[in-house]
């Protein structure tokens, strides 16, 4: 597993509360090739976002502690990495694309200005340069009259507009992977289709990486070519996007894809919308078998015992249910 | 699915006409809707104006010694009267006015400094350090002022005044003193914006991206928590008047011969009787400055309130 771009084994991630330790992320592991985009899985407090910023180290630490694993970036280990090549990291080789795009921005600059401040942290080149630079990073993700509107503040822009200028900011040094943290959630949906597609486009178009952390099934199917289902901090399935929606494994992501709302059936069938039962178990003392036993229906005495290990059944296909060949 | 989306063809013509709009022209906007604050603007302008180039067309000496005209009323030689030795009041507030202005804007700008340092390392720092800068806030605000400022520059005058000459030494200590009892409420104000502004998603998008940790305090939190430290700025220039016109006042600010609008009301004030003016001009011209400043200030606090959206 050398030559991937990003390689994280057996993450860790625990955060310090006045009740304990809070085991937010449990024993990732994920990997993703250049060119190639992942998405990340799961409900709130899955640990995906958690899993997602300590790439980049964006969690704050204390209380935050990544407690064990190793983050391989191209071969190089970020955990022990010292700030100022973390700094270095961010944005011109990884780049991060938050979920707010109506707040990510600086409202006293112009987007103009923000942008080239980025550029500018990473190369030295002139204020004039780096200024035209930003205007072409606005043209690259259609905004029209990009170069009147480096002038505009954020709040002339639109939340749609906004997430644009955004992905041109995380793009603007050319990054060879994009983390993009549920880039389309505060969105509505007919924006959400517009900046998945630019977010496709621009991959194909420079050739990066991306991994995408959402929550709704949707935006997977749109996006990505492999999928990572998290629960209550573990990994509990990998697969190819295709296959996950053909037979998904994990009971947890069967229920999560039964739980897409569907519009063709809501219309003749009167169905009521399906839910998986119960909530996420409390990450402060998590079960000692599997986490998910107590909201499964297959759930059997062994699966309380001990937990599941993520087991690869099929190439490119990993489940952590001891009973997914029977389930699926 | 990929190829290029144009993201809104309406909107394009609209954006181009559109004259831009930045934060200090919508700030304008509003304060100009402030009617007081305007008009205050205009006099603060005008008291200013008067003592910069004022003497240059007023051009009668402060310290003209005239015993046959003691402590005229306004009349056209002397519009504001005369004090006991004969000398012109106009002359001798519009010379004032300079250093009590110049006090008012060097001690803001002492209280302010401190201020701003103080309130950003505890906002950036939190835990100890915070507590420790906070404490010692909270004791300057503790602290009997007015006592303190008359020992400090009872015991310090001289000795200041020794080494970098009178004028110049008794300037540097008011304005020192003044400064250094005047930065709580700002580095208050500074801290509670720091603590919200760094948790918000711009900086740490802006961290994402690459900026250090300066870059994060001096260019994204700093600007955004500048609004209300104006706002405070503004009444530390009047609170710093009236701190001059108390010291001169009782006697502990400058020399006599550097008539300070306080100086020039400890000099009038045993002649109330008969010389009215004498006290009543110094006078208004303090009030007018610092009502004129603290309205300012309101309608800068209107303006520059994000919350506020008209």
């Amino acid at each position: 597993m050398a030559g991937r771009l990003l390689n994280i084994q057996g993450l860790k991630v625990h955060f310090k509360t006045d009740d304990g330790w809070v085991h937010a992320v449990d024993g990732v592991d994920l990997s993703l090739d250049a060119g190639e985009t992942l998405s990340v899985v799961g409900e709130s407090g899955s640990g995906k976002t958690v899993t997602a910023k300590t790439i980049l180290k964006l969690i704050d630490m204390p209380p935050g502690r990544i407690m064990d694993g190793s983050i391989l970036w191209q071969g190089e280990d970020l955990v022990p990495a010292r700030p100022e090549r973390m700094r270095d990291i961010r944005s011109k080789e990884i780049g991060f694309i938050f979920q707010e795009p109506m707040t990510s921005l600086n409202p006293v600059y112009t987007v103009g200005e923000q942008i080239a401040e980025t550029v500018r942290q990473h190369q030295r080149i002139s204020r004039k340069a780096a200024m035209e630079r930003a205007a072409e990073m606005l043209s690259l993700v259609h905004i029209p009259n990009a170069s009147r509107r480096v002038h505009d503040y954020p709040h002339q822009f639109s939340g749609g507009m906004r997430q644009r200028v955004m992905i041109a900011m995380a793009l603007s040094c050319d990054p060879k992977l994009i983390i993009a943290d549920e880039p389309t959630t505060a969105l509505d949906v007919t924006i959400q289709a517009q900046i998945l597609d630019l977010l496709n486009e621009m991959k194909e178009r420079l050739g990066m990486a991306v991994l995408l952390i959402t929550h709704a099934m949707g935006v997977v199917a749109e996006t990505a070519q492999r999928v990572i289902v998290m629960y209550a901090g573990q990994v509990v399935e990998e697969a190819p996007v295709e296959a996950l929606f053909d037979r998904p494994l994990h009971p947890y992501t069967q229920g999560l894809i039964r739980s897409i709302p569907r519009l063709d059936l809501a219309a003749t069938e009167h169905r009521r919308l399906e839910a998986i039962p119960g909530t996420v178990p409390s990450l402060l003392s998590p079960p000692q078998g599997c986490r998910f036993a107590a909201r499964c229906g297959y759930a059997i005495e062994a699966c309380r015992a001990a937990p599941p290990p993520l087991r690869e059944i099929a190439p490119g296909r990993k489940v952590a249910c001891i009973r997914a060949e029977e389930i699926a | 699915m990929a190829g290029s989306i144009p993201a809104s063809a309406i909107a394009s013509p609209a954006a181009a006409a559109r004259p831009r709009i930045g934060p200090w022209r919508e700030a304008w906007r509003r304060f100009r809707k402030h009617r007081l604050a305007v008009a205050s603007a205009v006099v603060l302008g005008t008291i200013i104006l008067a003592v910069l180039i004022g003497p240059l067309f007023w051009s009668l000496p402060i310290d003209e010694i005239d015993f046959t005209a003691r402590l005229e009323g306004p009349s056209l030689a002397h519009p504001l009267g005369t004090d006991d030795l004969g000398q012109d009041l106009l002359a001798r507030i519009l010379y004032g006015g300079r250093i009590s202005l110049a006090v008012g804007f060097a001690a803001m700008s002492v209280a302010v400094s401190v201020g701003v340092l103080v309130g950003a390392i505890a906002g950036m720092a939190g835990g100890r350090l915070d507590a420790a800068l906070m404490w010692l806030t909270d004791l300057f605000l503790s602290l009997p002022q007015l006592p303190l400022l008359l020992l400090i520059i009872y015991l310090f005058r001289d000795a200041l005044t020794g080494v970098v000459g009178q004028e110049l030494g008794v300037f540097i200590l008011i304005v020192t003193v003044i400064g250094a009892f005047n930065w709580m409420q700002v580095a208050r104000l500074v801290r509670a914006q720091f603590f919200s502004l760094r948790e918000k998603e711009f900086v740490e998008a802006a961290r994402a991206l690459g900026a250090s940790r300066a870059r994060l305090v001096w260019r994204h939190i700093l600007p955004n928590a500048l609004g209300p430290v104006i706002v405070a700025a503004t009444i530390d220039v009047a609170a710093a008047i009236i701190a001059e016109s108390t010291l001169s006042f009782l006697g502990l600010g400058f020399p006599p011969d550097i008539p300070t609008w306080g100086r020039l009301l400890f000099d009038a004030k045993d002649n109330l009787d008969f010389a009215p003016h004498w006290a009543l001009f110094p006078g208004l011209a303090i009030f007018l400055t610092v009502v004129s400043i603290n309205f300012v200030g309101d309608g800068l606090r209107d303006a520059l309130d994000p919350r506020r959206v008209q």
